[in-house]
């Protein structure tokens, strides 16, 4: 009898929510300042959003200005709450929806181990060129490849090396950027 | 010019250049040298609790019948842990404080040094904004920022961790220009788009059945705001609810006021906010309490929602005019465009609406069969009222029962007279915030209305009443009950009440008096205004046990899970079946 009832923030709201979630990339421009990415991250936490990737770093060391990207997954109305409660937050100075705007850039980067002999090695480096993965370690047994793009194009190098001796995996998580000369 | 003194220095003459002038708190080891600071100055007069709960209590108290900051000042560890409850109450009912509270030496954090707690993480999601001060030269900056935080922009606690070696550091002081502090992003908005409420004043200026639903907003706004809360009313006619915080924003006396809307409101309020064609939020935040059922929540209204932070709006409910700015600045407008349009109220287009609403009113939702030999909650509240009507009385309450029913049954017609524990719903909140309103008003009435459940987990900042000599009049209706937890078995658990009656409870006369003040108890309704009379009568701090009907039920009351019009009215029989098993899931 309870089964349409799903977690939406209210106790009293009981009606299925209908609105489809979607992936979004956010920018989020903040004092450099200790504790302001347990802030971030608390609010996600507390208030039950998802993060898919989060990167930060600091980005304009004279102002001390870091740039969080963080990709959540969210039906309309709790992105828009994301957004605004991200704004209370007393050292958070802007927030992009670069998703909702459109003009996005992606990209990853990511370090992957690949260990193999014989036919394999060449067949690894192959796919690697075919996806311009850079060579920053190899032994005799091993790659180290250095390879940046979409998500989705380090997903389809990965799931290639599976077979070909992937042994471990590391991402960078998302950088973003809105195109056109206007800054955030 | 800067003049070189101590980061515990510091700390007491930036209290005193914003005009602090009571700080409630608790010594301890890491905070000693501020407290040697406090000892050698005047300006500044620290109230001593008796449990850091109580201090945040005591300064919401005095914040929300002051309009000021509450200032509070703790130990490390224990001392700030303590405090988190206050601090999440302030938080959710939007009350500024700042919260100071002493660490262990800078060399020490991370050691698990004795009393060391991680006291910004601790209270990063239960405070607006917190910081930690690890160099003596950040302190008057973060001294006077913090304040700023806590009173703009939407009200909230704000707490200040300073290690005890800051303390003692030498650092120079001057009181910094706002436009040098650090946080240049925090601008809160208060000036209202004009364009929206010129829209808003459009659709006020054709409703038909129109309602004013006023929260803590407008009472956070000050008393500016709700004067022009009543002149919108008047120049409009509609008539006008409230949610529990909002109380005494828009006088009680008044005929257009329709009483507290939401699970305990009239029947009056919450059938107009079903019915309306539109609703002007004036400062609430459509809190589950208000709204009932989500999706069967006023259904045929257009909705206006003025609010100074922007993620209240549109998180509940959706609204068709949102309006983000402060309600006194944004009600000035609405009073300004109503007026360049028209100078007469919409009395004759509303009055089918006011007829409705006087049938609605006719139903008389907050009765109650009173009784010769025991006295009913209800009119031991009514009696407060009656008797302390004419003086400049306060009240704060704690939660339960208790609370609903001095939300109903005592009447205001000032802001900034009602404290009680809204968000949070904080059991114990109203006999420290009862001291901590006297302190701000030493020649004003105090009342806490109380229950003998909540008094009790607060109950010895009695203790604090008497040292300062405060005369808070406790008015607790004892019904030996955790009287909403019983009501709510009765309503969902068959009865079966699993630890909500309250066995060996102290004698409270001989508890009052033990404290040092004075005890009454009455169970006589005959007696009553007598009793009562001794209570106000008496000039120190007064412990009044009033004996009451034991099972009596808060109503009206909207279930869980069910929308407006289907409320519960005093004379329901067998609450127990009213709700199903959708709603047994709900708070």
């Amino acid at each position: 009898m309870n089964a349409n009832l799903l977690p939406t923030g209210s106790a009293y709201f009981l009606t299925r929510e209908t609105a489809q979630p979607e992936r979004h990339t956010l920018s989020v421009l903040v004092d450099n300042e200790p504790g302001i990415l347990a802030r971030v991250v608390g609010l996600f936490s507390a208030r039950g959003y998802n993060i898919d990737s989060l990167t930060v770093s600091e980005t304009e060391h004279n102002k001390r200005l870091s740039r969080i990207t963080v990709v959540t997954v969210a039906t309309p109305k709790v992105l828009e709450q994301i957004k605004l409660q991200l704004e209370r937050l007393v050292p958070v100075h802007k927030v992009h929806d670069l998703t909702a705007e459109g003009n996005g850039l992606e990209r990853e980067l990511a370090l992957i181990k690949v260990a193999g002999t014989g036919d394999h090695r060449s067949e690894t480096l192959r796919l690697a060129d075919a996806f311009r993965a850079n060579i920053v370690d190899a032994t005799t047994e091993s790659f180290v490849f250095e390879v940046t793009g979409k998500s989705s194009k380090i997903d389809s190098f990965i799931a290639l090396m599976v077979p070909l001796g992937l042994v471990e995996v590391v991402r960078t998580g998302l950088a973003a950027i809105s195109r056109g000369p206007e800054g955030m | 010019m800067a003049e070189k003194m101590t980061g515990a220095e510091i700390v007491v003459q930036a209290l005193i250049d914003q005009g602090v002038e009571h700080i409630f708190g608790y010594p301890g080891g890491a905070a000693l040298p501020i407290y040697d600071a406090i000892f050698q100055q005047d300006t500044i007069q620290h109230i001593l609790v008796r449990h850091e709960q109580g201090a945040t209590h005591m300064a919401e108290g005095y914040a929300r019948s002051t309009g000021k900051a509450g200032v509070v000042l703790v130990t490390s560890g224990p001392g700030a842990t303590n405090a988190v409850t206050g601090l999440t109450d302030a938080l959710m009912d939007s009350i500024p404080l700042v919260c100071i509270t002493a660490q262990v030496p800078t060399s020490l954090i991370g050691s698990d040094a004795f009393q060391e707690c991680d006291t910004v993480g601790i209270t990063r999601s239960c405070t607006k904004h917190n910081y930690l001060v690890k160099r003596v030269e950040d302190l008057p900056r973060v001294m006077h920022e913090a304040f700023l935080i806590a009173t703009t922009g939407r009200p909230g606690p704000v707490v200040i961790d300073i290690p005890k070696d800051v303390q003692f550091a030498l650092g120079s002081y001057s009181k910094p220009n706002l436009e040098t502090l650090r946080h240049q992003s925090y601008r809160p908005k208060t000036e209202g788009d004009l364009d929206a409420i010129t829209l808003a004043v459009d659709l006020m200026l054709r409703a038909e059945r129109p309602v004013f639903y006023t929260g803590g907003g407008v009472i956070n706004a000050g008393p500016e705001a709700s004067e022009r809360l009543r002149e919108l009313a008047e120049l409009t006619g509609f008539p006008v609810t409230s949610t529990l915080m909002g109380l005494g924003a828009f006088p009680a006396s008044n005929a257009q006021w329709l009483g507290m809307l939401g699970m305990h409101g009239t029947y009056e309020a919450n059938l107009a906010m079903h019915d309306c064609d539109l609703m002007i939020n004036i400062g609430a935040r459509f809190d589950d309490r208000i709204t009932g059922r989500i999706d069967a929540f006023s259904p045929g209204s257009r909705k206006i929602h003025v609010d100074i932070d922007p993620s209240s709006i549109n998180k509940n409910v959706r609204v068709d005019i949102p309006i983000v700015g402060d309600c006194n600045l944004v009600l000035e407008e609405m009073i300004r465009i109503w007026r360049s349009r028209t100078n007469e109220p919409r009395t004759e287009a509303i009055a089918p609406w006011m007829a409705q609403i006087e049938k609605w009113r006719a139903v008389n939702s907050l009765g109650f069969k009173n009784s010769d030999t025991i006295i009913k909650p209800q009119y031991a509240i009514q009696r407060l009222y009656e008797l302390t009507k004419d003086k400049d009385v306060y009240i704060t309450t704690e939660v339960g029962q208790h609370q609903m029913w001095a939300a109903q049954h005592f009447h205001f017609d000032k802001p900034n007279r009602w404290m009680t524990s809204g968000g949070l719903g904080t059991m114990g909140y109203g006999l420290p915030a009862a001291v901590g309103v006297q302190v701000a008003h030493p020649d004003a009435l105090v009342i806490d209305i109380a229950g003998e459940a909540s008094v009790q987990m607060t109950m010895q900042e009695m203790s604090t009443a008497v040292q300062y000599r405060l005369p808070i009049k406790i008015f607790i209706l004892n019904n030996e009950r955790m009287g909403m937890v019983r009501q709510w078995q009765d309503l969902l658990h068959g009865g079966r009440y699993a630890h909500s009656y309250s066995e060996s409870l102290p004698d409270f006369v001989k508890l009052a008096e033990a404290y040092g003040g004075k005890g009454i108890r009455c169970d006589d309704p005959a007696q009553l205004d007598d009793a009562i009379r001794e209570m106000l009568d008496y000039p120190g701090p007064v412990l009044f046990d009033v004996v009451v009907e034991k099972d009596e039920n808060c109503l009206p009351m909207i279930p869980s899970g069910k929308p407006h019009n289907e409320i519960i009215l005093p004379d329901t029989a067998n609450i127990g079946d009213i709700i199903d098993e959708k709603g047994r899931q709900l708070v």
